[in-house]
């Protein structure tokens, strides 16, 4: 397992770690397809319940970026 | 939360006769315009938001991070950028600068020049093709020239207008001398990428013999180089061949596109240059061409003038083919030798005929013996050359004459029989119009050259044979017409020179085989074709000429050129258009900027050698090769930056480009004008001691911020220019164009002290290694929260800073390292090596600045900062022109925003009756109601041209949409964001009766505002809307994964589907604005606030603790430039009084205050009673008061004053002054103190103006100020250097070593530890004046308390944001200004109460606001009151309301939802975010089908 079959949700800020994103997509910073991305208001706005759902529906990682 | 601003309910005629212009022009668009505009905006008014750069940002958006908080500059600004690009009453004119300005204030016209873009920004949709594709490399300037860009550019990625642009400097001067105007720096820049068939393409637009023109094309291109001034010219011809002969070889021909076929005939008269070229222009526009040729074989001079060595007929061919290919009919042997034939064209069926026959006719020696056998017309020998029947020559062949026929003659003999060949002319070489190529290969193939010399006779034999020649020797004497020197005879210097064959070729005339004048054709005293020089028309409209026969004998580049003109005129004329239209265009002819280039040798192609060629007629010259080709192309400075190679246009989906644009003037009607034109970085090449420019190594501030950024030059990796090595001993050198006379640079710049310790303390946190020194004079932390951020740097991160004066900078030129040489604080010379050194340049005035103002009439200072007005910081020397940010003086970002919003009060002061008279409202349908609805998803899946279609399968995508739930309908357009798909995408909604849409597309950040508007016009709440980004998070990403691109687009898609479906609408509750104003304080700031919002029309009430207004100020006189403190004091509690909209309450206090933005009632207690006040925002303007010093015998010695009082002294004219033989005063009395670590700001300045006034009053006095560093910042550092100049002396104490103060009875002593001599010294004075620190009032806590209004460590009250909402707290409605906020000057106080009363106008200009929308709601009735939303809120939303209840008040929610996760028993969910929407989005990543798939196979597994 190398990683690149694991789904990966990503909750980001809306602010900064969406943004930064964005700016990854100008600059055509290549990275590895497996993640997706989720925009929240904020990072305070994840909720356990989100978490656990998520892994329950069959993500593998979550990374939260605030 | 949303807000609308109604139209103002003022009729215009009640308050104002004359019209007054709701707009507003700012110009420049850094943070201090940006600033202004937001304001204005949102309080009614229309904004035109000018800048000159293609984004707005201004310096700002160049630095890396901020002090003191260390925030990124870019994640500040960037949000400010959109918020500015959303706000539909702001428009931004970029390329914009001002040209005209006329009007009074109220009504201004403006004249705006307008630079072109070349983009259409409306079409861009920034997606950066064109810049991939762009040839043309240069620095970026935005990373201060340390990295490249394209000519095609946006300066980053979040750059506002998101749209790129095109830099054009002019055309380049090979373009500009090219008579047929070839891109030529396009297709060298082309061949430098390895670009040739785009090249070779690119050629053919303006020439369609490239590979002709390669060879024996005269390059006047060349001449004009601008790499000729460096070394040699480009190579142009030569690489042209290698273009051309790149096709030739492969063998693959494309024909150009052509347009679809005419019915029109054109016939073209002579194949020449000229003819074909005609015929090829005009069969791209779908003529049907015949050309019509004399000659068996098409080509005219080209075949039949130029020998085949220099253009060998297999290339000729090729290139006649090419456009016979393109359905040009060639017909040979067909003179159309008469009049009648020409007439009968016509006739014909031809709508229009070209001529281009040339000019064969040799001219006549007119010597004796040119009737002989053996005597050749140049051009006829060449011809039957050509013809294939080579004429008789003897072995001894002169050829008469100095030009390319001559030489052509001469070596074309050579190789037909002749063994000695020689030219004859009558002039010297230099003279000689034939090419140096050609002399010199004729010269390498032994040709004998008799210069200055001309022949007299030619003598023939009895048989009738030539002979011999007589020739006379030549001297040159006065130039004639042609500026050439003319030939004299010299008298009996006749000889003669045996010869077999004479070729004379001394020049051609024209020669058509029919009458001009029967066929109605005017001509020329040189018996040329008569035509209009622009558009190549005869006499007789239908009749075009070109060529040699209008210009005479002139080059093949000339003959295209005029082949291609004539051929857009005669399609205007059967298009019926006019033909002169546009065609006469000034030329900008653009230079390189003088930047040292390094010599680079010229690309040189190889000839056969002369012995082996003169035996046959092959190609001498032989071409480049592609790698020499490719060198060569390198050398090309790129004057014009964009080379016009036009690869965007073709690379542009969304077809933005727009290269014809031109730069227009643009008026605009305005009532007030903001001037922001901010600054650029001291040129730090003028201080040649420190090296710049010189040394790699030493680089400038504004570079090493660039350095330090993630996005700039290396990527955020700090190196060495010279090495690209790791740094570790790193200095900054402080005051590099400022506090320096020499320069004319005498202002403190007032921020580089910051900013050099900020970027010490960002280099360490890059690279620990890292050891930072700071070279300064005295260090200004003179803003709220820099001490501390000083101090820190030097306890916590380990900053060295070095109190010294540099003598100059030198370099190890082998290692590049750097040494520093200084003399430090104990007077003793010191070397140190660096490895970076980095100069702290100061603050200019945007040179543009200076140009802007005195269009507006604007006066500026010595220095080109604005003219300062008394107590008024925005104001200018011309009403209605108001001024903010480093225009009006050096300063940091907080003070740049406050002023911004100062003078955007100015405006509203003055153009109050026309507020919301031109802003838009937009008119909605009414929503149409979808509750109960089961959703019916509508999916648009974006191609963004081929940004996202070039990746993702979007036709796939687009067709498994259809297989989610609920998605009614799906499709795929290739932009989504233009305005026809906007249109079909609200019919859809419409014939499908959507309840929700799915675009899936780019960046909801930018694009989401676009599409909701979109649904709110096709009837729909803005809330059933949902967007995937499979552009900037999927396709820009994952460009080598195209498969695995769209498999994640369609987990995106679904994931939003999923949301979309649980979406609800939701709706913003409107309520009324409590449009009045309360402002608590009556000191300066608080008056000015006041005063503000009352003459902008807002009902103000004005609360007081004391029975009198003015503060800390009433007890100020005079200010440093003399102005009269106590009159504007006295004057504001005047007109306060007085103002009809002012309710002044004195004696009073703030009891309680209820309600949110745009409604608050607040309890005011006053003479025992309660007063209610309505208002819908609060302003806080409590002041500070001035330290009681417990030190130096204060209150223990009538003789120890704090400077306010002695200030007080000197005003009343108390006669003690001028007793005073000597005065002592200490400065940071109670500031910069452990339990106050904070700089009091104003001290020094006010210690140095007290000084001045006491030297004034009493000359003779002495003066001595006991300093630890002097903060006379900005243009307050003119002040110290004037008390330095009348003798006030500065003495430098250490804390450590405080001075002392000693009662001597009526005299005292003071003992200071003198740091700049090293000495203790004994001042006997008569007064000792201390600068006693500025404090926060104590009533401040009570009210903070009771108003719930957060402050800092200080006890002053803390904004919001300190960079960039420093007026306004975080809890909504609220603002501050003054000495409540911080110490600052009396007019900085101004400044920042009229900001914070156009804050407020932010609010009370609306007549409704709106709550609600995306805010978390709590389920009252089972909450238990834990109180965990309170304590978790950052913005302190959550109550306990009246009722008992928690509330959480819609008007001041953000939205942000910490409160919902906080939640123990989930009773909050945030609007639009709520937790089913949230988690069918997070849990839509894996499909339901492959979840139960799964679960069946782990189910039977375990089975």
């Amino acid at each position: 397992m190398d990683g690149s079959e694991l789904k990966i949700i990503a909750m980001v800020c809306t602010y900064c770690t969406y943004t930064a994103a964005d700016m990854a997509g100008s600059m055509r910073l290549q990275y590895p397809h497996n993640v997706r991305i989720v925009k929240l208001p904020c990072t305070g706005k994840v909720d356990t319940i989100h978490i656990l759902k998520s892994f329950q529906a069959g993500a593998d990682a979550i990374l939260v970026g605030g | 939360m949303n807000t609308d601003t109604v139209k103002s309910t003022e009729t215009k005629d009640e308050w104002a006769p004359d019209r007054n212009v709701g707009a507003v022009a700012v110009v420049g668009a850094g943070i201090a315009g940006m600033q202004s505009a937001l304001d204005l905006a949102e309080s009614g008014y229309r904004v035109y938001l000018l800048e000159k750069n293609t984004t707005i940002g201004g310096v700002m958006a160049q630095l890396d991070k901020t002090f003191p908080t260390n925030d990124c500059s870019t994640c500040m600004i960037s949000p400010k950028l959109i918020e500015v690009a959303g706000n539909p009453n702001i428009e931004i004119i970029t390329g914009a600068s001002i040209e005209q300005f006329e009007g009074r204030p109220g009504d201004f016209t403006l004249g705006v020049l307008l630079s072109p873009r070349y983009v259409d920004e409306s079409r861009c949709t920034a997606c950066g093709e064109c810049a991939k594709v762009c040839p043309v490399e240069i620095s970026s300037t935005f990373n201060e020239d340390l990295s490249t860009r394209k000519a095609a550019y946006k300066h980053f990625p979040q750059a506002i207008p998101s749209a790129f642009a095109i830099e054009k400097k002019g055309t380049a001067p090979c373009k500009a001398a090219c008579p047929a105007h070839i891109s030529v720096q396009g297709y060298v820049a082309l061949i430098r990428q390895g670009k040739i068939q785009e090249a070779l393409n690119l050629i053919r637009r303006d020439n369609p013999l490239p590979a002709i023109c390669g060879r024996v094309c005269t390059h006047p291109c060349e001449a004009a180089c601008s790499r000729g001034d460096v070394d040699e010219a480009i190579a142009i011809k030569d690489l042209k061949r290698v273009a051309a002969d790149y096709e030739f070889h492969s063998g693959a021909k494309v024909l150009p596109a052509m347009k679809e076929s005419r019915k029109e005939k054109v016939a073209v008269v002579g194949s020449g240059p000229a003819g074909l070229s005609a015929a090829y222009y005009l069969a791209l526009e779908g003529y049907g061409v015949t050309i019509f040729e004399t000659l068996p074989a098409a080509g005219g001079m080209l075949r039949y003038g130029i020998p085949e060595y220099r253009l060998p007929r297999d290339i000729l061919d090729y290139e006649i083919d090419f456009i016979r290919e393109m359905g040009v009919e060639i017909r040979l042997n067909t003179p159309v030798e008469d009049h009648e034939t020409l007439s009968g064209l016509q006739a014909g069926g031809y709508s229009a005929a070209f001529l281009a026959t040339g000019a064969h006719k040799p001219l006549e020696l007119n010597v004796e013996g040119e009737d002989l056998n053996g005597v050749y017309q140049g051009v006829d020998f060449l011809r039957r050359i050509g013809l294939g029947d080579n004429p008789p020559v003897g072995k001894r062949v002169a050829v008469i004459g100095g030009g390319n026929v001559a030489m052509d003659a001469v070596r074309s003999a050579l190789r037909i029989g002749a063994r000695e060949a020689c030219i004859i002319y009558r002039r010297s070489e230099e003279e000689m119009p034939a090419y140096g190529e050609e002399i010199e290969e004729a010269r390498e193939e032994n040709v004998r050259f008799h210069l200055l010399t001309t022949p007299t006779k030619i003598l023939g034999d009895p048989n009738g044979r030539v002979q011999s020649l007589e020739l006379i020797r030549m001297e040159l004497g006065e130039p004639d017409e042609s500026g050439r020197r003319r030939p004299v005879p010299v008298a009996g210097s006749e000889y003669r020179m045996e010869v077999d064959t004479v070729i004379t070729a001394i020049g051609q005339t024209v020669a058509s085989g029919f009458d001009p004048a029967k066929a109605g054709l005017k001509t020329t005293r040189r018996a040329t074709f008569a035509v209009d020089p622009i558009t190549f028309q005869t006499s007789v409209p239908w009749i075009f000429a070109g060529g040699d026969m209008v210009s005479g004998p002139a080059t093949v580049i000339e003959a295209v050129a005029a082949g291609k003109e004539a051929a857009v005129s005669i399609d205007r004329m059967i298009r019926g258009e006019d033909l002169r239209a546009g065609r006469e265009r000034p030329v900008t002819i653009a230079y390189p900027e003088p930047a040292s280039h390094a010599p680079h040798p010229r690309q040189r192609f190889t000839r056969i050698d002369a012995p082996e060629r003169i035996h046959s007629f092959s190609e001498v010259q032989r071409a480049l090769t592609l790698e020499q080709a490719k060198d060569e192309a390198g050398r090309c400075l790129s004057c014009g930056v964009c080379s016009e190679c036009y690869q965007c246009v073709e690379a542009c989906q969304a077809n933005a480009i727009r290269h014809d644009m031109e730069p227009g003037i643009r008026k605009l009607n305005v009532g007030a004008v903001v001037l922001a034109g901010g600054y650029r970085p001291f040129e730090a090449e003028r201080k040649p001691e420190y090296g710049y420019g010189r040394y790699p190594n030493v680089i400038t501030s504004l570079e090493f911020e660039r350095i330090l950024s993630a996005a700039g030059p290396f990527a955020g990796h700090i190196r060495r220019l010279s090495d690209g090595k790791d740094p570790v001993r790193i200095a900054w050198i402080q005051c590099v164009g400022s506090r320096d006379s020499a320069g004319n640079q005498d202002y403190c710049s007032s921020v580089c002290c910051m900013y050099a310790t900020k970027q010490a303390i960002i280099a360490k946190e890059h690279d620990s290694r890292i050891q930072p020194t700071i070279f300064f004079m005295d260090i200004r932390a003179h803003g709220k929260g820099f001490d501390r951020y000083y101090e820190r740097a030097k306890t916590d991160h380990g900053i060295r800073y070095t109190r010294s004066m540099i003598s100059r900078v030198t370099e190890n030129p082998v290692t590049h390292d750097l040494y520093i040489h200084y003399l430090d604080e104990q007077g003793a010379f010191q070397d140190e090596t660096f490895d970076l050194v980095i100069l702290s340049v100061g603050l200019r005035p945007h040179p543009e600045t200076a140009d802007t103002a005195r269009k507006l009439g604007v006066r500026l200072n010595a220095w080109g900062f604005a003219e300062e007005q008394p107590f008024d910081l925005v104001a200018t020397s011309r009403e209605g022109v108001y001024c903010c940010g480093v225009l009006q003086s050096p300063k940091d970002i907080p003070e740049t925003v406050a002023q911004a919003s100062s003078a955007a009060a100015k405006v509203q002061e003055l153009l109050w009756k026309s507020r919301g008279s031109l802003i838009d409202s937009m008119d909605y349908p009414e929503e149409r109601d979808v509750l109960g609805e089961e959703p019916r998803i509508g999916v648009f899946v974006c191609h963004c041209g081929i940004n996202i279609a070039g990746i993702v399968d979007v036709k796939e995508l687009a067709e498994y949409a259809k297989s989610l739930p609920h998605v009614e309908v799906s499709s795929d357009t290739l932009f989504a964001c233009s305005t026809d798909s906007q249109s079909t995408m609200r019919e859809v909604i419409r014939q499908h009766n959507l309840n929700r849409v799915v675009v899936t597309s780019c960046s909801p950040r930018t694009h989401e505002p676009l599409f909701q508007d979109n649904l709110q016009k096709a009837g729909l709440n803005k809330y059933l809307f949902e967007m995937a980004n499979i552009r900037d998070q999927c396709s820009w990403v994952h460009q080598q994964h195209p498969k695995e691109a769209t498999e994640k687009a369609k987990d995106l898609l679904r994931m939003s589907v999923a949301r979309a479906s649980l979406l609800e609408p939701l709706h913003e509750i409107p309520f009324e604005v409590t449009r009045k104003g309360l402002v608590v304080g009556g000191g300066v700031s608080g008056m000015t606030a006041a005063l503000s919002l009352a003459d902008q029309g807002f009902e103000t009430t004005l609360v007081e603790k004391n029975d009198m207004l003015g503060g800390e100020a009433a007890k100020l006189f005079f200010t440093a430039r003399n102005d009269d403190t106590a009159a504007y004091v006295r004057d504001l509690d005047r007109r306060i009084r007085e103002h009809p909209k002012v309710t002044l309450l004195t004696g009073a206090e703030i009891v309680e205050s209820k309600g949110h933005v745009g409604k608050f009632t607040t309890t005011v207690r006053k003479d025992g009673g309660l007063h209610t006040v309505e208002h819908g925002a609060t302003i806080i303007a409590t002041g500070g008061s001035e330290y009681a010093p417990q030190e130096y015998l204060f209150g223990r010695h009538p003789a120890v004053l704090t400077q306010r009082d002695f200030h007080g002294m000197m005003a009343a004219g108390d006669k003690r002054i001028k007793l005073l033989k000597s005065v002592a005063m200490i400065q940071c009395v109670g500031s910069r103190e452990p339990e106050h670590p904070y700089c009091s700001r104003i001290c020094c300045t006010q210690a140095v103006t007290n000084a001045l006034k006491l030297k004034e009053i009493n000359p003779n006095s002495d003066v001595y100020i006991l300093y630890r560093d002097i903060r006379t910042f900005g243009m307050n550092e003119l002040y110290y250097k004037k008390a330095r100049q009348k003798g006030v002396r500065f003495i430098r104490y250490d804390p450590t070593r405080k001075p002392e103060v000693a009662d001597r009875g009526n005299e005292l002593t003071v003992t200071v530890f003198d740091q700049n001599m090293h000495t203790e010294l004994e001042l006997p004075v008569q007064a000792v004046i201390l600068s006693a620190a500025i404090r926060p009032r104590p009533e401040s806590k009570p009210l903070a308390s009771t108003l719930k209004l957060p402050m800092d460590a200080d006890g002053f009250f803390l904004e919001a944001h300190v960079k960039l909402r420093p007026l306004e707290f975080s809890n909504a409605g609220h603002f501050l200004c003054g000495l409540a906020h911080s110490p600052k000057f009396l007019e900085e106080s101004v400044a920042q109460a009229k900001g914070a009363a156009s804050r407020a106008a932010t609010i009370l200009s609306k007549e409704r606001m709106f709550a609600g929308g995306q805010v978390a709601v709590v389920d009252r009735e089972r909450c238990v009151l834990c109180m965990t939303c309170a304590r978790t809120c950052p913005f302190g939303v959550p109550k306990v309301a009246d009722d008992g209840f928690i509330h959480i008040d819609a008007a001041e929610c953000r939205g942000c939802g910490n409160c919902a996760s906080a939640c123990p028993r989930k009773l909050i969910q945030v609007q639009h975010m709520k937790d089913d929407q949230t988690i069918a989005k997070e849990t839509g990543i894996y499909p339901l089908d492959d979840l139960i798939r799964e679960l069946q196979h782990f189910m039977g597994g375990t089975r």
